[in-house]
């Protein structure tokens, strides 16, 4: 039997948009899928060794189930990302989601590879060092080399 | 139903469970079974699929006062 693969292009670096390619990636991986995650313009947050700066916002996020209705004047005051990033992780927690690091680990043991987009790091002079050591650099040919051949393709 | 191993997935959402199933069938051997249990109702169909895609065969589910019990042999 060949082995089956999974590609998924993460573009987001918000802390809901965070989970589907990490949940996708290790599952997958776990099938015995050969997995590569490209990650370009605001996914590359997530290639951080530091995860902690991905948050997530209820402004302009309508569809963000909120404990109580609250004004989008209110959403916007200083504080209220950092108010809602902190409640939706005690949430995952107590609803025994996995972390982000611990996601990100679990793919990372399980072989999944990782790009950064090397025109995005430039592009945003992002600094490698903040990276975690394994990723590899490459831009949209090399990621089309291993897309172009699998059965799964995502844009996230 | 004789098991080999163990694995307490309870309070785990997806895609834990299966992850960990993953990981514990990693160092059983050929025949060996292993028992889990979960919490997440999600998992009925998740292990199932795993089952289905990896070629472990799924001996049991069943549902024991709000847990869901497997057992897995492995390939």
């Amino acid at each position: 039997m060949t082995t089956k693969k999974m590609a998924i292009i993460a573009t987001k670096g918000t802390l809901d948009m965070a989970y589907p390619p990490f949940i996708l990636a290790s599952t997958a991986a776990a099938l015995g899928y050969e997995v590569q995650v490209f990650f370009t313009f605001y996914g590359l947050q997530l290639l951080r060794k530091d995860l902690s700066s991905v948050m997530i916002s209820p402004l302009a996020n309508p569809a963000m189930p909120m404990p109580v209705p609250m004004p989008v004047m209110v959403q916007m005051l200083p504080g209220m990302e950092s108010m809602a990033t902190m409640m939706m992780k005690q949430k995952l927690k107590k609803h025994g989601v996995a972390s982000l690091q611990e996601l990100r680990d679990l793919c990372l043991e399980a072989d999944v590879k990782f790009i950064a987009c090397q025109m995005t790091v430039d592009l945003f002079e992002f600094d490698k060092s903040e990276f975690i050591d394994q990723c590899e650099y490459g831009g949209a040919a090399m990621f089309l080399g291993f897309a172009g051949d699998t059965d799964i393709c995502l844009f996230i | 139903m004789n098991f080999d191993k163990e694995f307490d997935a309870s309070g785990l959402s997806c895609p834990l469970p299966i992850l960990k199933t993953k990981k514990a069938l990693a160092d059983m051997t050929s025949g060996q079974v292993l028992r889990l249990v979960a919490t997440d109702c999600g998992a009925v169909k998740d292990m199932q699929a795993f089952a289905d895609q990896t070629g472990n065969p799924l001996l049991s589910s069943t549902e024991e006062g709000g847990k869901y019990i497997f057992f897995m042999k492995k390939k």
